[in-house]
């Protein structure tokens, strides 16, 4: 062994190597405020090994960025954990780089002869923030995508050339590819590489000037190895608590579920970095805000708009930067050194300062609230179609998003219903209507009950007798509908007609629509309403069937004339949903009497989204389940 | 690195060496060996996830005697006859995030000899994985690669073939009187006996 270690020290001089390395002589003794550099040093080695290991996952592409961390997060092993040290150790090392700064301010490191290094020192900054800043939007989801577009577009501010360099950075005209495939480049292969070289240039030059020794020394000389290593490695010990403390933050809360999590390979639901809904560059998410360490800078924007707005964005940002690479000149004096130190402590407090006011702003604005819960509640909803359709198809996790109806149905119903129809009292969403409804609520549209109080009371309040109010291509509809066939009808019949008949043609009805929110249709009290559709009783002045055309389901034959009244096949089912909001004014529905707007322009997805959300047809995970009404589970509707 | 060896050149003033240095050294390998060790293992446990199997999401329930089958013809589509027919054997694929609906993701041959009598060959040779095919002229699957050929019934037909055992066959399971079934699997090339790749 001897022999070997001889030999090879002949052939490379390693010895001498590591004993310059270890035997490092540290006048004064070793002392903790040595530590930092040190840290950061382990910081970054700590995000190369994760993030080769994480690039083995990473797939950068607008279909499949988003996709592939979802799969790290949630789906391999320890992928939740890799992920977590790398994004926290990522934010530990912007702390660790302001305090090494102020230590090497303070401790006035920086001067003559240690201009270089501190030279070296601030580039090796900009690399870093230049890390976090391309990392931030990997994951392709709503924040990072909408924080880093307001960041590139700050860039096309820069006089003459910014919108060339807007181009370049994004890779192209728009956001997309091309911007997941540049940051990834230079977020993984060039800013690393340039890293790498510009930290072995700074710590080659500062073991050539050695560490700088503030108060004269007290202790006697020591040697890096073991003492400061010692320390060194206790600092970096701590930093990596850190780390964990933060990725297991929501240990406590979890804590009695822990052990199904982890048989069931769901860590990743609670530890770990967050990951919003994926990306979607057609809803501008209006939380759009940097990682905290970079709010003071977001917040300075606000104060500058207009004209002047590229001197809070570019200018006075790269004044502040580019005089810090004169301190150095200025610290020869006694005088210079200690108006160093106050600028740098300026800078520290006015940047806490500002970050606080951005937290406090954003605490107090509702809209801002309510796009973190929306996207909150987004990706979790996201997870939930993904886990049961068992993975994402070539579109995306985003596109699965835009055809969930439980997303998107309340929202569409809200902008082009809620003018007329109401949704149980509201618009949908859960907020009140803004002017009074002129048509139904349909909040309940197709259940048993509703369709009960269509047959029992069609011009009551929450059917026909809202229009009484509208109009519509400037005729007022006034008694229309509330005096109309079907009103008059029941007026008349109502009396004759006994709550068991009811029952029955309601179950008929109901059976027409084959909805799974319908739970299971009693086919005998359906068979009996079917009867009575066709032949009323002795009693009435007609049947159903003398107005309405109905084909009762999985029969050939159409029963009644169309013409007078609406056709009732496959009533309030999809396929009859969709036909009449195409074309409400039809002979076979409303004909003349119509007074709803036909939705001929909504694409087939809008339109789907509607009819599935009023259908309650979307997927929920199993644990919930809500028919209306006690019934053998059914399979759901898809 | 020998934590005790000694600095070759002494420096100005020699370093005190510090009393409980023994126990500091110990310590800082100990802690660097953590702090080096943490991040690299938890980085190998996540490139070990393939070796983990993972079960099959989003899958439709079937009877459990039909677990693993896949619907691939119908008696009334697959007449008795000497030939074998070849299907595409449809379902759905995982890659990774990705869940493909209803893709082709393999290739059958099915024998129908008689009434019920159904002999299903998975259409991967068995030697390199190069798909065969039928050539009614011989009467014999077709190796199109290293030119190993197979009986009707999946025996070895050239003595010189470099496959080590006959075409794969797989399960067949009649469902409903008319449905053919199959338990669609490959096999590990190169090896005599078959062994299934999960
Ligand atoms: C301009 C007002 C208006 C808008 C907008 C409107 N409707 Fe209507 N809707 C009516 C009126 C009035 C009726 C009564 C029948 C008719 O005139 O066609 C009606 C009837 C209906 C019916 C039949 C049940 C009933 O209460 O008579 C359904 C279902 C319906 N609308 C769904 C929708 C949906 C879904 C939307 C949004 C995509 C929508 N409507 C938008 C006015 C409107
Ligand atoms: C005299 C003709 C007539 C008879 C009889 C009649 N209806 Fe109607 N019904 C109408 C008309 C017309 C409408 C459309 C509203 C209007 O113009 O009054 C309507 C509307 C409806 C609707 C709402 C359709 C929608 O847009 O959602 C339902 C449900 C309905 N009728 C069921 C029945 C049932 C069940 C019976 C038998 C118990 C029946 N109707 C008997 C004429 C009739």
């Amino acid at each position: 062994m001897k022999a070997l270690l001889n030999w090879l020290d002949d052939r490379t001089g390693y010895r001498e190597i590591l004993n310059d390395a270890l035997y490092e002589r540290i006048p004064g003794g070793a002392r903790w405020r040595y530590v930092w550099g040190s840290t950061l040093t382990f910081t970054f080695v700590v995000q190369m090994i994760t993030g080769v290991f994480l690039w083995m996952a990473y797939s950068p592409s607008s279909q499949t960025a988003w996709e592939s961390v979802y799969y790290i997060q949630y789906e391999m092993q320890f992928g939740w954990l890799l992920r977590g040290v790398h994004h926290f150790t990522a934010q530990a090392m912007i702390v660790l780089l302001a305090l090494h700064f102020m230590q090497i301010i303070i401790d006035g490191a920086y001067k003559a002869p240690r201009e270089v290094n501190f030279w070296l020192g601030l580039i090796l900054m900009q690399l870093v923030l230049g890390l976090s800043l391309t990392g931030y939007l990997l994951p392709w989801d709503q924040k990072g995508y909408w924080a880093t577009k307001v960041a590139t577009s700050l860039s096309s501010m820069v006089p003459v050339i910014g919108p060339d360099i807007q181009r370049l950075v994004v890779g192209g005209p728009s956001y997309g590819n091309h911007t997941l495939t540049r940051f990834f480049a230079l977020h993984a292969g060039v800013l690393p590489a340039l890293l790498i070289g510009f930290l072995a240039l700074h710590i080659y030059v500062f073991r050539r000037h050695g560490i700088t020794v503030k108060t004269p020394p007290k202790a006697a000389d020591t040697t890096f190895w073991p003492d400061q290593v010692f320390k060194d490695a206790v600092a970096c010990l701590g930093v990596l608590l850190v780390v964990l403390v933060l990725i297991f933050w929501n240990a406590p809360q979890h804590s009695s579920e822990l052990g199904q999590l982890a048989e069931e390979g769901r860590l990743g639901d609670v530890f770990g970095a967050d990951l919003g809904a994926p990306a979607d560059p057609t809803e501008n998410y209006r939380a759009a805000r940097p990682e905290w360490y970079f709010l003071f800078l977001f917040q300075f924007l606000k104060y500058f708009s207009g004209d002047v707005e590229v001197f809070g964005a570019i200018y006075i940002p790269a004044a502040v930067m580019g005089f810090m690479f004169l301190m150095p000149f200025i610290g020869r004096w006694k005088l210079g050194h200690r108006f160093n130190v106050i600028y740098m402590t300026t800078l520290l407090i006015g940047a806490a300062v500002l970050t606080g006011v951005a937290l406090k702003e954003d605490r107090a604005d509702e809209k801002v609230a309510a796009a973190v819960l929306d996207a909150h509640s987004k990706s979790e909803r996201i997870r939930e179609l993904i886990v049961d359709r068992g993975g994402v198809d070539t579109a995306g996790a985003v596109n699965l998003l835009r055809n969930d109806p439980k997303t998107y149905g309340a929202e569409l119903f809200a902008q082009k219903c809620a003018t007329c129809h109401q949704f149980d009292g509201h618009d949908g969403t859960g907020e009140p209507l803004k002017i009074p409804a002129t048509a139904s609520d349909l909040g309940q549209f197709g259940r048993r009950e509703w369709i009960r109080g269509m047959v029992t009371e069609p011009a009551g309040p929450k059917y026909f007798g809202a229009t009484v109010g509208a109009s519509y291509n400037g005729e007022p509809v006034e008694t229309r509908f509330t005096e109309g066939e079907m009103a008059s009808w029941v007026e008349e019949n109502a009396e004759s007609m006994t709550s068991e008949e009811i029952n029955a043609v309601v179950e008929f009805l109901v059976a027409q629509g084959d909805r799974a929110d319908n739970g299971a249709v009693n086919s005998e009290l359906a068979a009996a309403g079917r009867e009575f559709f066709e032949n009323g009783n002795d009693n009435l002045t007609s049947a159903c069937v003398d107005c309405h055309a109905i084909r009762p389901i999985g029969e050939d034959e159409e029963l009644g004339d169309i013409g007078s009244a609406p056709l009732l096949t496959g009533y309030a089912s999809e396929a009859w949903l969709r036909d009449f909001l195409r074309n409400p004014g039809a002979e076979h529905f409303y004909g003349d009497n119509n007074a709803m707007r036909a939705f001929d322009n909504l694409s087939d997805q809008e339109l789907n989204l509607i009819v599935r959300w009023l259908l309650h047809n979307w997927h929920e995970p199993e644990t919930v389940t809500e028919p209306d009404t006690v019934s053998e589970p059914d399979d759901s509707g898809e | 690195m020998t934590a005790d060896s000694n600095p070759t050149e002494t420096q100005e003033t020699a370093p005190v060496p510090p009393r409980r240095s023994f126990l500091t050294k110990f310590l800082s390998v100990v802690i660097g060996g953590v702090l080096v060790v943490f991040p690299f293992a938890t980085g190998l446990a996540f490139f070990l996830d393939p070796l983990r199997s993972r079960r099959k999401q989003g899958e439709e329930e079937v009877a459990p005697e039909f677990e693993g089958f896949i619907k691939v013809t119908e008696l009334e589509e697959l007449p008795v006859s000497e030939e074998p027919h070849r299907y595409k054997v449809i379902d759905d694929r995982v890659d990774a995030w990705n869940m493909f609906l209803q893709q082709p993701v393999g290739t059958v041959y099915l024998l129908r000899s008689g009434e019920q009598d159904i002999l299903a060959f998975n259409a991967d040779c068995p030697h390199a994985t190069c798909p065969v095919s039928f050539d009614s002229d011989r009467k014999l699957y077709q190796c199109p690669c290293h030119n190993s050929s197979f009986h009707p019934t999946g025996d070895i037909a050239n003595p010189d073939s470099p496959a080590a055992r006959g075409l794969d066959r797989l399960e067949v399971k009649i469902r409903n009187d008319n449905e053919v079934w199959i338990k669609f699997q490959n096999f590990l090339p190169g090896k005599a006996e078959q062994i299934p790749v999960t």
